[in-house]
């Protein structure tokens, strides 16, 4: 073996807000600490985010994405962090050690606890399955706002956005910056999933055409894209929309690929690795923040992981163990997931006190219902619509009254 | 070296011993073996790059030939050439992976066909092949759905990289000189004395012997010799490619019993670390139609729910649909006009890959005898080494040797596929460059792995565009 062997107290993995934060923290604490990146610049997905509204509830100030993601990396270095960028994780070399790869040479890094932030990404067009022809010009958000932004790079003149989520009018706004008009966003939701505070003035100020209840069920054209087929799922009708570029938005899934490789126990409706009110996932000394866990929430409430993952890291740096059993939450309708997916009595609140759920359904207002072993633990209506696409955040003192010893919780709508 | 005039402009070249139509792993392979002996030699192909149609959208399998109809020329080929790519790819660091197959039936009827296609498998030479009872196929493949007969397995069937392949014969012509001329589309044929004029949409090209290696365009081709002889009606197989983090489910190939219900569909890991499910079979009048279709989903995902349920709950990475040159025949059309100093390989389907190497040198036996001298060359080069884009090899981001050589080897630009700069650099400078982000996925894998471009597709375009600078 001809790796370069590193020991440092705290290996992250993943550059973006949530690994950032809790290296900073981490290193502020006294430990040592390393950051590991594939990327070339530290930040995550901000980077590329060029838009305002970073930064509101983790740093108390309003940034854009870029210069929220330098700041948040200056932070990390000036508290002590050593970041290293083009390192790309590959595989783990034993419980809490990682294999890397980085133009210096290939490295092991052998920690005593190991910080998993590996974030989320979209649902690419493959995964949905949406079939037809496969001309380049079929984009993610992501890629999106990396050529317009990172590359200064033209798209087409007409697109099709998928999606009508927030991060699917930040798709247009890229659009519009790279010269290129949304024709149609399509969602397959019976109303916009967006915040209306954005959707509303977005439709009007945009102008941009929002078809509800459609689907794209075909991509047309050889060498570049001409057009998409959308359905009309109330009806079955089915039209073309001439235009030379398709956007795929939200739909995120973890990037869970070091999380899978290690084998930790994984929520099956976000395919996160499951993690408790600490962080901690199934290996112990292995803790995993940020959009890995709840995919997706905003970049402040990812961050916020990071400052909360500190003191259990800590915890089991100097030989702490979990407290107690665990017992497991589930996500019932209309939520396809929450997070934490396990919540240990004793352990200490969930980050920022707040239970995470993804809404599969609008509804005008959300009336919570917290049921274990066939009892109501809880009820609680908040003062918000629920909105697919929008991580729905509920108060962990709802679990307070569940039964340290009794069976699975479940929080569902009434 | 220059690849001025590969893909555009004049061609560099008007007169050649022989023209071979058609770059696609058998074009490319018998191009390879002609540029063998003293001639000189075109390969002429009218899209932008080698192997770009049916060649690169297949099944990946090099097959045995145990289920060939026994006493056709592909089953001698396919048993032939599975011998030569074998040693050809070990030579050359094409990925191949022994990984074996497992034929398993679901039904009374496909487990009585068991038998007889174990005698077919030792008539056509392939004489390792083993029943397995139900028990020993789920110990063989644990993650099969409920309801497995039987099987029969099939040690030497293995899955190997078909993009590699093309590219290594392609690779190893132009070293040995063979003039490649992409988008050249040959739209006329002429006979002038003793030679034929191919117009091709770049110019003429004049040649003593041309063969026809053009797949799907085989029999249009050959109709512009005059002949009649067959017709190609595409057959769209569609497949589904699953997330890497499948390929524990398949550690060899799970093929169908073919029955009277048709063919069936096969699961087989790839030498990417997918798995793959496919084909569809559908035919179709359109030789350019390779859309995938919510049929074909709906079909594959269907069947793939019963054989293996586990692997319908990975992520689908990528889908894509291949088109095989299928005939009213039974066997391949090799066809000779030692008069005209006309071959055609036509209507070689998916087992094409596997018998590529013994159709070219079934090509050169019919020219020689048909009187084209073939006098070996001295000084032939090596066969080229070939980056190696296999997970069964240590790939560059692996290999600390090559990093502390060279930093661009451990600089991971395709996190997905783990392709690095050096890896899309040498692309990019290597004698057969790419012509497209397609070509630059063929020779790399960049931006063909879960997340489809993005995290990368921006940084893998922006190195192609310095690239063709």
């Amino acid at each position: 073996m001809s790796r370069t062997v590193i020991t440092a107290d705290v290996a992250v993995a993943g550059a973006g807000p949530s690994g950032l934060t809790a290296a900073g923290g981490l290193a502020a604490a006294g430990l040592r600490v390393l950051v590991l990146d594939r990327e070339r610049e530290a930040g995550g997905i901000p980077r590329h985010s060029d838009h305002t509204g970073y930064g509101i509830r983790d740093l108390g100030r309003i940034m854009t994405g870029p210069a929220y993601a330098r700041l948040l990396a200056a932070r990390a270095r000036e508290a002590g962090a050593a970041l290293r960028t083009s390192a790309m994780v590959t595989g783990w070399a034993g419980e809490r050690a990682l294999d890397v790869t980085t133009p210096q040479g290939l490295l092991r890094v052998e920690a005593g606890a190991v910080v998993l932030a590996t974030g989320a990404r979209e649902r690419p067009r493959t995964a949905r399955m949406v079939p037809g022809d496969r001309p380049p010009g079929v984009l993610t958000t992501g890629q999106l706002q990396n050529l317009v932004h990172l590359h200064g790079r033209a798209v087409g003149g007409r697109a099709v956005v998928v999606g009508a989520e927030p991060v699917s009018w930040s798709a247009v706004l890229t659009l519009r910056r790279a010269g290129c008009r949304t024709v149609l966003m399509t969602s397959e939701h019976a109303r916009p999933e967006s915040y209306a505070a954005f959707s509303v003035p977005g439709r009007a100020v945009l102008g941009v055409p929002v078809a509800t209840g459609t689907r794209v069920v075909r991509v047309a054209g050889h060498d570049a894209v001409e057009a998409v087929e959308v359905e009309d799922l109330r009806t079955g009708a089915r039209r073309t929309v001439p235009c030379d570029t398709v956007v795929f938005t939200g739909d995120w899934i973890p990037d869970d690929e070091l999380a899978r490789a290690a084998g930790l126990a994984t929520d099956p409706g976000s395919r996160a690795p499951m993690v408790d009110n600490t962080l901690a996932t199934s290996r112990p000394g292995v803790f995993a923040v940020g959009n890995l866990v709840h995919p997706v929430d905003t970049a402040d409430v990812a961050a916020l992981d990071g400052r909360h993952v500190v003191r259990h890291v800590l915890r089991h740096l100097g030989g702490g163990t979990p407290a107690g059993r665990a017992i497991p939450l589930l996500a019932g309708a209309p939520f396809t997931w929450v997070s934490p997916g396990l919540a240990r009595p004793g352990a200490g609140a969930p980050p920022r006190g707040r239970i995470l759920l993804w809404p599969a359904e609008h509804r005008a207002l959300a009336r919570v219902v917290v049921t274990q072993d066939g009892r109501v633990v809880a009820r609680r209506t908040l003062p918000w619509p629920v909105s697919p696409g929008r991580v729905l955040r509920v108060p962990s003192s709802a679990l307070s009254g569940a039964d340290p010893r009794g069976g699975p919780i479940t929080i569902s709508l009434a | 070296m220059s690849t001025d005039g590969m893909r555009n402009g004049p061609l560099p070249v008007d007169n050649v011993d022989v023209a071979v139509i058609g770059a696609g792993v058998v074009g490319a392979a018998v191009a390879r073996e002609l540029a063998g002996y003293d001639l000189s030699v075109a390969l002429v192909e009218a899209r932008c790059d080698v192997g770009d149609g049916t060649s690169k959208a297949n099944t990946a399998i090099l097959h045995t030939g145990f289920d060939a109809t026994p006493g056709t020329l592909e089953s001698r080929l396919v048993r032939r050439g599975y011998d030569l790519l074998g040693a050809y790819a070990a030579a050359t660091g094409i990925p191949v992976e022994r990984t074996g197959a497992v034929l398993v039936a679901w039904t009374e009827e496909e487990l009585a066909a068991l038998p007889g296609l174990a005698a077919k498998a030792a008539a056509n030479g392939c004489r390792d092949c083993a029943a397995a009872g139900p028990d020993e196929v789920y110990a063989m493949v644990p993650a099969l759905g409920p309801g497995v007969l039987g099987g029969l397995t099939v040690p030497g069937e293995s899955i190997v990289c078909p993009w590699t392949t093309t590219l290594a014969f392609a690779t190893e012509a132009l070293a040995r000189g063979v003039h490649l001329l992409l988008n050249a589309r040959v739209e006329a044929v002429a006979r002038d004395g003793g030679q034929t004029v191919l117009s091709t949409s770049r110019g003429p090209l004049r040649a003593r012997w041309v063969v026809n290696a053009a797949g799907l365009g085989s029999d249009v081709v050959d109709g512009l010799f005059g002949h009649r002889r067959f017709t190609i009606t595409p057959r769209r197989g569609e497949l589904l490619v699953f997330d890497k983090a499948a390929r524990p489910l398949a550690d060899r190939i799970v093929l169908p019993v073919p029955g009277s219900r048709g063919k069936g569909v096969l699961i087989s890991p790839t030498v990417y670390g997918n798995v793959m499910l496919g084909p569809t079979a559908e035919e179709l009048e359109d030789r350019t139609d390779t859309s995938t279709s919510e049929d074909g989903f709906a079909f594959l995902a269907g069947k793939g729910r019963r054989l293996m349920p586990a692997l319908l709950e990975e992520e689908v990475t990528a889908a894509y649909a291949g088109l095989r040159a299928a005939t009213e025949h039974g066997d391949y059309q090799v066809h000779l006009d030692p008069a005209g100093r006309y071959l055609v390989l036509g209507g070689i389907r998916s087992t094409g890959l596997t018998a590529s190497m013994a159709l070219a040198e079934h090509a050169a036996g019919l020219l020689a005898g048909a009187g084209l001298a073939l006098e070996p060359r001295a000084g032939l080069p090596g066969p080229p080494r070939m980056p190696n884009i296999g997970e069964a090899f240590p790939r560059p981001y692996q290999r600390a040797d090559l990093v502390e050589r060279d930093p661009a080897y451990g600089t991971v630009v395709c996190f997905c596929e783990r392709v690095t700069a050096g890896e899309v650099r040498d692309a990019l400078a290597a004698a057969l460059p790419p012509g497209d982000l397609d070509g630059l996925r063929r020779r790399t894998r960049a931006t063909m792995g879960r997340c489809q471009g993005f995290h990368c597709g921006a940084e893998i375009d922006r190195l192609l565009r310095e690239g063709a600078r």
